[in-house]
């Protein structure tokens, strides 16, 4: 169990939904994979009609959603999105996300601190998605975000953890949740994140778009479990020699 | 000229008669970001192995940056008056046509109508008449849609800056123009007389557009009115130019290719299903992020397979006739152009499901805009 936004939960895993083939698969994933928490793009909350039905009608009630600002181009348009998005969803998790360009959807910084400063005060559980900069995760936890949500590589792009030197510092410096969000392509990838001693991953390109997204989550499900474990207990130093006694140990011990 | 028409244009010399060896393509097809110089190579690829591998990459490319995702959306004509002699065009002012525009209760009904379908992003369409289809009219008929629809979109003549900021004001997220040909000698010759005689400023459209507050371009080429492969070079620079000068913006690009209009005329170049493909394709290898739109100008068993692969948004259920969706109307007779996919959109969206895919009707959130 770790706590997260004022809640207790179990799995480390948070999937995305926006690239979904199907939202019935939003249930299998809480069921079958233990998923608890589903970010929900706000542009993607469209109303019921004669061929789709709400994504929301998709997540079980004991599930988190966690409404995406993507599509914002300013802090203005991110504040107005998690508004809408707190109406429509009763959640006040809120993933702040404005890309700078649609090119490589970097997260844009500047943007991005102006939005959460505004919806720390007006009450939301703020989750924003940013660069790997210690810096900005510092104002960011000042301000009182209740985790940072650094991208392990550019979106989209299942590189996996691109960033590792500079996640370190945060993972280190930090004392909210670190939860490494964008790039994760496998569950070696999250596994790896975990390893690092990252409180969570948000995963959404590599589950949707993979052949079979349920079995996909299954198997991040366990990547992310094990690379906690092995957290916990320790992760054992590399060496660069071999740690074999040698036929000479005796006689340097005297 | 934009700079990126003459770049365009040296580009199409230098490498006019350049087709790259097998081993070449798979080399471009290995880089993450493609150059200019791969963009035109490609573009001379007709060996039918090498465009599969393009297809498989493009492919990838979708799926990695559009998730399982199809946007539909559907036109919404609600004026023909033209002021402009296009010779190519079942709406230009030479043609005998019954000229009509919709009262603004015709415009509610039409969408409502749309509405039921299932529709929720409607491009608002006029002909290029400044006094039948004044500003002032499409800004109406935008407040009425933005009311009803999740997301209005126009594709109507050219606009000042001001006027788009008028739109943008009332919601309106995108602007779809097409420059029908990037050959400035060619577009003048096709549209002898009216305003849309002026290249530059049909050109800088999509420009103004963004610069007011647009969210999203698609923009394009009418493929047939002149050298296909340079207008689809020169519409994907153009593509590029936009991103990178309105990076927060969503650019779209599509090709539609010329359908006879009740018309004479009879295009100097066709493109085959083959070219038309590879077009697509090379857009997406080019510029990874864009929106890809396909109309139902084209048949249903080639949108059918480019949703597979390159696609990310397409019309559903189209009526291109003024008033078509609340009445029966005659498509062949009175339509802009002629439309080969007529399945509906519940029809399209069995497709879409089919295929492992997820329709989505609207991209934007509502009311986001006005703030």
């Amino acid at each position: 169990m770790f706590e997260i936004g004022g809640k207790l939960l179990k799995s480390r895993l948070f999937v995305g939904t926006g690239k979904l083939p199907d939202y019935s698969l939003i249930e299998k994933m809480y069921y079958e994979a233990g998923v608890e928490v589903f970010a929900v793009a706000v542009r993607r909350i469209g109303p019921n009609t004669k061929h789709t039905r709400n994504v929301l009608e998709y997540i079980p009630n004991d599930a988190i959603i966690m409404v995406n600002t993507s599509g914002a181009q300013d802090h203005k348009e991110a504040v107005k999105i998690a508004m809408i998005g707190r109406e429509l969803t009763n959640s006040n998790w809120v993933k702040v996300e404005i890309e700078k360009d649609t090119k490589y959807l970097f997260p844009d910084s500047i943007e991005t601190l102006k939005a959460c400063e505004i919806l720390v005060k007006e009450g939301f559980k703020v989750f924003p998605y940013i660069y790997p900069d210690l810096n900005l995760a510092k104002e960011l936890e000042q301000i009182g975000v209740e985790a940072v949500m650094p991208l392990g590589s550019p979106i989209g792009t299942n590189k996996g953890i691109g960033c590792e030197v500079l996640l370190k510092p945060i993972i280190n410096e930090i004392k909210i949740p670190v939860i490494i969000d964008a790039g994760i392509g496998r569950p070696s990838h999250a596994a790896k994140a975990m390893e690092m001693g990252a409180d969570a991953v948000l995963i959404n390109t590599a589950i949707a778009t993979s052949s079979d997204p349920l079995k996909m989550a299954v198997a991040f499900a366990k990547a992310v479990e094990a690379g906690r474990v092995a957290f916990e207990v320790g992760i054992l130093k590399e060496y660069e020699y071999a740690q074999a006694s040698s036929p000479l140990e005796d006689f340097i011990s005297g | 000229m934009a700079s990126f028409l003459e770049e365009a244009e040296e580009l199409f010399k230098e490498y006019k008669e350049y087709i790259p060896t097998h081993k070449e393509v798979c080399d471009i097809l290995d880089k993450e970001f493609l150059s200019k110089e791969d963009l035109i190579k490609l573009l001379n690829v007709s060996n039918k192995e090498d465009i599969l591998l393009m297809v498989k990459k493009a492919q990838k490319l979708t799926r990695e940056n559009f998730g399982k995702v199809i946007l539909l959306y559907a036109p919404l004509y609600i004026a023909n008056y033209c002021q402009n002699g296009c010779v190519y065009c079942g709406f230009s002012c030479k043609k005998e046509y019954r000229r009509e525009k919709l009262s603004f209760e015709g415009i509610e009904n039409e969408l409502r109508k749309m509405k039921e379908e299932g529709i929720d992003s409607v491009i608002i369409l006029t002909g290029e008449d400044r006094i039948n289809s004044s500003v002032e009219y499409i800004e109406k008929a935008c407040e009425i849609a933005v009311n009803i629809m999740s997301e209005v979109s126009i594709e109507v003549y050219p606009l000042y800056e001001e006027e788009y900021r008028r739109l943008s004001n009332v919601g309106v997220i995108g602007i779809t123009l097409y420059q029908e040909t990037y050959q400035k000698e060619d577009y003048e010759k096709l549209h002898p007389f009216g305003p849309k005689k002026d290249f530059e400023f049909r050109l800088n459209a999509p420009e103004r557009a963004l610069k007011s507050g647009f969210h999203e371009a698609c923009i394009g080429p009418l493929l047939g009115l002149s050298h296909p492969k340079k207008d689809v070079l020169c519409a994907i620079l153009h593509a590029e130019y936009l991103l990178e000068k309105f990076p927060k913006t969503e650019i779209s690009i599509s090709f539609p290719r010329f359908r006879s209009a009740g018309t004479d005329f009879m295009p100097l170049y066709t493109v085959s299903d083959k070219e038309f493909i590879k077009f697509l394709i090379i857009a997406r290898l080019y510029l990874p992020r864009v929106g890809i739109v396909l109309s139902t100008r084209e048949n249903s068993s080639l949108r059918d397979a480019l949703i597979d692969v390159c696609v990310t948004k397409i019309s559903a259920g189209s009526k291109t006739t003024v008033g078509g969706y609340a009445e029966e109307k005659d498509e062949d007779s009175e339509a802009q152009f002629e439309v080969e996919d007529r399945r509906s959109v519940s029809e399209v969206v069995d497709v879409i499901i089919k295929k492992g895919l997820r329709p989505e009707f609207t991209n934007w959130v509502k009311g986001v805009k006005n703030i």
